[in-house]
């Protein structure tokens, strides 16, 4: 029997992701200095760590409610006010995920229908549109520019809209050009949303607390924007918890309901060890998602200079952990950069057409490492721009 | 605290150039305040965090010694405390609340020389009253550094 021709035509034709394969080959390779990783290198606070022991040491193993700890709803509707000034209700308006990563998957499943268009600002995470090809809706990127500072204008937004519209992904701080929308961009954003009710906001803000100069807004603080908006939160990112899975939805009740719904189907609820944890997080450890934030910021600033100074233009992020340096100048694609650079002085970065065709002529490179590390990496990289220039002298 | 002590507490190698680009300040700025701390005395010294489990040569022996004394009028701790501090083979000396007075850290190339130095040097001193000697067995982390196996960057490439 070929099973293979079983498999659901929809799941068969999903693309698998560009990182992923370009990981295959630098995973077999020894000695590799990565820069590739989209995970903090700080390990979970201790004080988080702590609470999961003895929660698992006094037996708290059971299911909780699907729609999470009541105490951890709490904490985040908390974190939310305190924060974004944001009242979300946590009986009705809050519930606990698998990941920010389920929180995307549910909040398309419920909004799309087949044939409903789904707005994805890209360059973006790689997720969006799989999860949208799925729900047989339709992916429709749009193309974010570097001289808008990889903004989504209103511009844009306006000019994508059609009657299908459902759905616009809002990807900020966005994963990979570090980019980020201050409250005027949200406005504005707003302003054309406002002729288009018909449209759902996915506000997908997992890196909200790795927000530089200045704190991170959400479209859901805009006038009239928060009754359309669901808010997509995690853990991962702000205090290192990425293995933990857990992650937060928040939205107007009607939807929650019916997220909830898929949520209680698919998952039952998430670790319970880990909301324990969550809620020691959300309590008692934003001043460590501050320093870890610091750090974050002096690195942010090193990596920056360094790519400028090599040649390499670096439109300056000031969110999340990436930089997306312009490779154009070198005259090789995406991809000939990311190979040639991880075989000839193996280190790995991830081609920027990765994250959608708009993404082609930069590389993303994190920094979630060590400035020594880091100081490495990109001696590394000079001397390969260098070895690009001689030889092309030559040849 | 200035950014710049908390950065150099952390790394004191990195070169002013580094520092200014990853504070935004200019690398002008960051020498100058540098050499402000060294020149009053709030930077003292720059030194290396050694494993020496890892030097296979490396006779070091380290205790620490809590000291029972009695202060002096009008000098408190302060007489005993410098004279103590006086000897070579006194890495560290602190005034501590609680069970006994000061506290130091001392080295030696072998048991025999501190157990010397406690001896001979340290409680016939006029002052001291009792000490208690504690060996140093293993080091597992000193000035926030993990000592012993390098860690290793356990990160997958799984995420995207």
């Amino acid at each position: 029997m070929g099973i293979e021709k079983l498999i659901a035509k929809r799941t068969a034709e999903l693309k698998p992701s560009g990182i992923r394969r370009f990981f295959d080959i630098a995973n077999e390779m020894e000695g590799v200095v990565s820069l590739g990783v989209g995970e903090p290198d700080f390990k979970t606070p201790y004080a988080i760590r702590r609470a999961a022991i003895d929660n698992l040491q006094r037996g708290n193993t059971r299911y909780t409610a699907n729609s999470g700890l009541i105490e951890l709803r709490r904490s985040i509707a908390r974190y939310m006010e305190n924060r974004f000034n944001l009242s979300y209700h946590p009986e009705d308006e809050v519930f606990v995920t698998v990941g920010g990563s389920e929180g995307i998957d549910l909040c398309v499943r419920a909004f799309i229908e087949p044939g409903d268009e789904v707005l994805i600002p890209e360059p973006s995470y790689v997720a969006y549109a799989p999860i949208v090809q799925l729900t047989m809706g339709v992916p429709v990127p749009i193309a974010l520019k570097e001289e808008d500072s990889f903004r989504l204008t209103p511009e844009e937004l306006e000019e994508a809209i059609t009657p299908r519209t459902k759905l616009l992904v809002l990807p900020f701080p966005n994963n990979p050009t570090g980019s980020i929308m201050r409250r005027e961009h949200l406005e504005a954003i707003a302003q054309v949303l406002r002729r288009h009710p018909d449209i759902v906001i996915l506000s997908d803000e997992i890196y909200a607390e790795l927000t530089y100069n200045g704190r991170h807004v959400s479209i859901a603080e805009i006038d009239g924007m928060k009754d359309r908006t669901v808010v997509v939160g995690g853990f991962s990112k702000a205090f290192s918890m990425t293995g933990w899975r857990l992650g937060f939805l928040c939205g107007p009740a009607p939807a929650i309901k019916q997220m909830l719904k898929i949520h209680q189907y698919a998952l039952m609820c998430s670790p319970t060890t880990s909301q324990w944890a969550g809620v020691e997080a959300m309590d008692h450890c934003l001043d460590t998602v501050e320093s870890m934030r610091e750090e974050y910021n002096l690195r942010r600033r090193f990596i920056v200079d360094a790519f400028n100074n090599m040649g390499l233009h670096t439109f300056e992020p000031e969110g999340a952990f990436y930089v997306f340096p312009c490779i154009k100048s070198t005259g090789l694609t995406s991809e000939e950069f990311c190979e040639r650079l991880l075989y000839e002085k193996k280190i790995a970065v991830v081609p920027g057409d990765a994250f959608g065709d708009s993404g082609e002529g930069y590389i993303r490179v994190s920094y979630c490492y060590s400035v020594n590390h880091l100081t490495q990496a990109a001696k590394g990289i000079a001397e390969f721009l260098q070895d690009l220039k001689a030889g092309k002298r030559e040849g | 605290m200035d950014q710049l002590l908390q950065i150099l507490s952390g790394n004191a190698r990195l070169e002013a150039k580094k520092i200014a680009v990853m504070t935004g300040e200019t690398e002008e700025a960051v020498a100058a305040r540098i050499a402000q701390y060294e020149r009053e005395g709030v930077i003292r010294g720059y030194k290396p965090l050694i494993d020496y489990n890892k030097v296979p040569d490396a006779e070091l022996v380290e205790a620490l010694i809590e000291v029972k004394v009695s202060p002096k009028r009008n000098y408190g701790f302060e007489e005993i405390a410098h004279t103590i501090a006086d000897y070579d083979e006194v890495l560290s000396v602190y005034l501590m609340s609680g069970g006994y007075d000061l506290l130091l850290r001392v080295e030696g190339k072998s048991f025999k020389d501190i157990a010397l130095f406690v001896c001979q040097r340290l409680s016939v001193l006029e002052g001291v009253l009792s000490t208690a000697t504690h060996f140093l067995l293993s080091r597992y982390k000193e000035s926030g550094v993990m000592m012993g196996e390098l860690g290793i960057d356990e990160r997958r490439n799984v995420s995207f």
